[in-house]
């Protein structure tokens, strides 16, 4: 009996979660790759007919913001690695015993509202504002000056939002380097300098991929920021989507432009992966 | 065994020979800990001779590991002065310092397979692509792991870590080599094979090794000289047979090995030998090396394997004490007996099995142990 239960035991902890997954991802992504493919529109209703058009459509379109969408999702990526990596590095290795209190304090501000962080850099950023009504006032900067409905607004909103995704695998990463390997490195006549490239840099590559995947793929189909923060010049494309879900009720082309956004997202990252050589870092990341 | 004496010269004229390796002069390292300054390291002077097989002995605690930490530059000292080869080095970063180390768990780079393991030193030191990559395979062909160049350490088994651990400070032949206990973490068998590699391949490159241990017959086996340390301090500095057969002080006597400690009143002193006074019958006489008056209590230690065990008073110019038998354990080669005498001291005793397995006294039996007064030391 229990040589029944023990080899049942491996589905019975799988079952909840697959079930999850099941009515919550591939039903969804089914219904969704189907209602791409249909005609129609909401009065009349929808039928599947094989229609590819509303790929071609969605292509033609808002290729511009698919383009604009990446680019911004690639800069808020390297931002926040440029931001994220020392704080990760100073917390691994300089935080001493008060570790978890930094990472409390990093985390601290996104225990509020994803929309209403976004609000609030709305209030901050905009015209007249906190920050720059002051500095118009002193002259420091031109009446017209802006920076709101700008792509600095949205990238830095996006790098913003996602930054503990980015931080938090750079920290694990790191923080899991045992500091004999490091001091071997010195002992074997490496600087500190020549440590960090051959040594630390190295072994917090997995986390670094895992926090750009984390970061990356919410970032680019993000339609909160450009909406918030952004103007008609900004639009993504999760903008877009949204817009066709819920206003033109386009469903099929909303869920063309899903479907196109999913593809190129799964694409980049194996191109990613496979430029980084995955086997090696979740190799290294599996450790 | 030569001891390379310090001094022999201003460093940069003497010659190498006669410059000793690695010296710490009255080396103190102080650490603040919750607000309280500890002292790891007291006061520790030693010289350490090229080529030497140095152990630095001691339980947990001692100040081995930090007095090695910093010989390789890891730990500054708070007072004193640290030479390698002369050379004032106290305050020179670990990678500006000729010595390398082979840690504790290996601290192998885990990105990296055998190879580049092993060549990152000489690479770092800007050694030509020719000549590293000879002197790597000369040094995995030392340590035997030809062929296994491209694995990654954690493909590896314990032993095989260890030697490239061994490998990647060896390669660099630096003036010396730190093993902070690099055995450790092997099983026994592997362990004692290790020991007897370790000495080979210091014996072929013929380099410096101080061997940081709390594993007395590792220290025992394998080191020309032993600094066995206690609570920030050397307690004896000496070769094995000294520190075994002649440990200057209670703690040496008690941590190398097993021993008995006896103390008594001096009765009579007669230039190098005390008579102490023990039990009525008991005649117990000591060598002495410092000035005993009558009157003082001495102690002494006597090895187990010293020790005669008789049923009767023996002949001759023995020490000798009688006892009751209160253990009689069979070990195989040999037997042991725990012996308590008439103060209260217990006295163990080793017999070897050279005639047939039969004990010369069963629990509860008046003995006498009697032993060489040569075989016993008064303790400082």
């Amino acid at each position: 009996m229990s040589r029944v239960r023990a080899a049942l035991t491996p589905y019975a902890l799988i079952f909840p979660g697959g079930v999850w997954l099941a009515i919550f991802f591939v039903v969804p992504t089914v219904v969704m790759l189907s209602l791409s493919l249909q005609s129609g529109n909401v009065a009349d209703g929808f039928v599947f007919t094989w229609n590819w058009q509303s790929y071609v459509d969605g292509l033609t379109n808002y290729h511009d913001q698919i383009i604009r969408s990446l680019a911004y999702g690639l800069a808020a990526t390297l931002i926040q690695i440029v931001i994220g990596f020392p704080v990760a590095y100073w917390i691994a290795f300089k935080g001493g015993r008060h570790k978890s209190v930094y990472l409390f304090l990093l985390l601290l501000p996104f225990l509020v509202s994803f929309v209403l962080r976004t609000i609030s850099w709305q209030f901050l950023l905009s015209d007249n504002g906190m920050l720059l009504g002051p500095l118009k006032d002193l002259g420091l900067l031109p009446h017209d000056f802006r920076v709101l409905a700008t792509p600095y607004a949205v990238i830095g909103g996006l790098a913003y939002n996602f930054l503990p995704f980015m931080v938090l695998p750079m920290y694990v990463a790191l923080e899991r380097i045992d500091p004999r390997v490091l001091e071997a490195a010195n002992d074997l006549y490496a600087n500190k300098f020549q440590t960090f490239i051959r040594v630390v840099f190295p072994l917090s590559l997995p986390g670094v991929f895992a926090g750009v995947l984390m970061t990356f793929v919410p970032a680019t189909s993000d339609y909160v920021n450009a909406s918030v923060l952004g103007g008609t010049n900004t639009t993504m494309i999760g903008n877009v989507i949204q817009n066709q879900y819920l206003v033109t009720q386009d469903y099929p082309t909303a869920s063309a432009l899903s479907f196109t956004l999913m593809a190129l997202l799964l694409i980049g990252i194996f191109a990613y992966a496979k430029a980084l050589g995955t086997e090696d870092v979740l190799e290294v990341a599996a450790r | 065994m030569t001891e390379i004496q310090a001094g022999a010269g201003v460093a940069g004229e003497a010659t190498p020979d006669q410059v000793p390796a690695i010296e710490l002069d009255e080396v103190v390292k102080e650490y603040v800990s919750h607000g309280e300054v500890v002292q790891a390291v007291k006061g520790v002077s030693m010289t350490i001779g090229e080529g030497e097989f140095f152990s630095l002995l001691g339980p947990s605690g001692c100040g081995k590991t930090t007095s090695m930490r910093m010989i390789a530059g890891f730990e500054e000292p708070t007072k004193g002065v640290v030479r390698l080869h002369g050379q004032d080095v106290t305050n020179v970063p670990p990678n500006k310092r000729d010595v390398n180390m082979v840690f504790q768990s290996y601290a192998l780079f885990p990105h990296m397979n055998v190879w580049d393991n092993v060549a990152f030193g000489l690479k770092r030191k800007k050694v030509p692509d020719g000549e590293v990559r000879r002197r790597v395979g000369e040094m995995l062909e030392i340590v035997d792991l030809v062929g296994r160049e491209k694995r990654r350490p954690r493909e590896m088994s314990g032993g095989q870590q260890q030697r490239v651990a061994l490998a990647r400070a060896l390669v660099n032949r630096p003036r010396a080599l730190l093993l902070d206990e690099p055995l450790g973490a092997l099983d026994l068998k592997l362990r004692q094979h290790m020991q007897i590699e370790l000495k080979r391949i210091q014996r072929e490159v013929g380099i410096t090794f101080v061997y940081v241990t709390h594993d007395q017959s590792e220290a025992l086996t394998m080191s020309d000289r032993i600094a066995v340390m206690n609570d920030g301090l050397v307690e004896q500095l000496a070769g094995p047979r000294e520190i075994y057969e002649r440990p200057a002080t209670k703690f040496v006597a008690g941590f190398i090995g097993t021993s008995n400690l006896l103390s008594g009143v001096a009765r009579a002193v007669n230039g190098s030998s005390a008579v102490l006074a023990l039990g009525p019958e008991d005649r117990v006489i000591v060598p002495i090396k410092e000035a005993v008056a009558e009157g003082d209590t001495v102690e002494l230690t006597v090895r187990p394997e010293k020790i005669m065990i008789s049923t009767e008073r023996p002949e001759g110019d023995l020490s000798m004490v009688e006892g009751t038998v209160s253990e009689v354990v069979y070990l195989g080669t040999y037997n042991s007996y725990a012996v308590a005498l008439a103060g209260g001291a217990e006295i163990t005793v080793f017999q070897q099995n050279v005639h047939d397995s039969t004990t010369t006294a069963e629990r509860g039996d008046t003995v006498w142990l009697s032993w060489q007064p040569q075989h016993s030391y008064a303790l400082q």
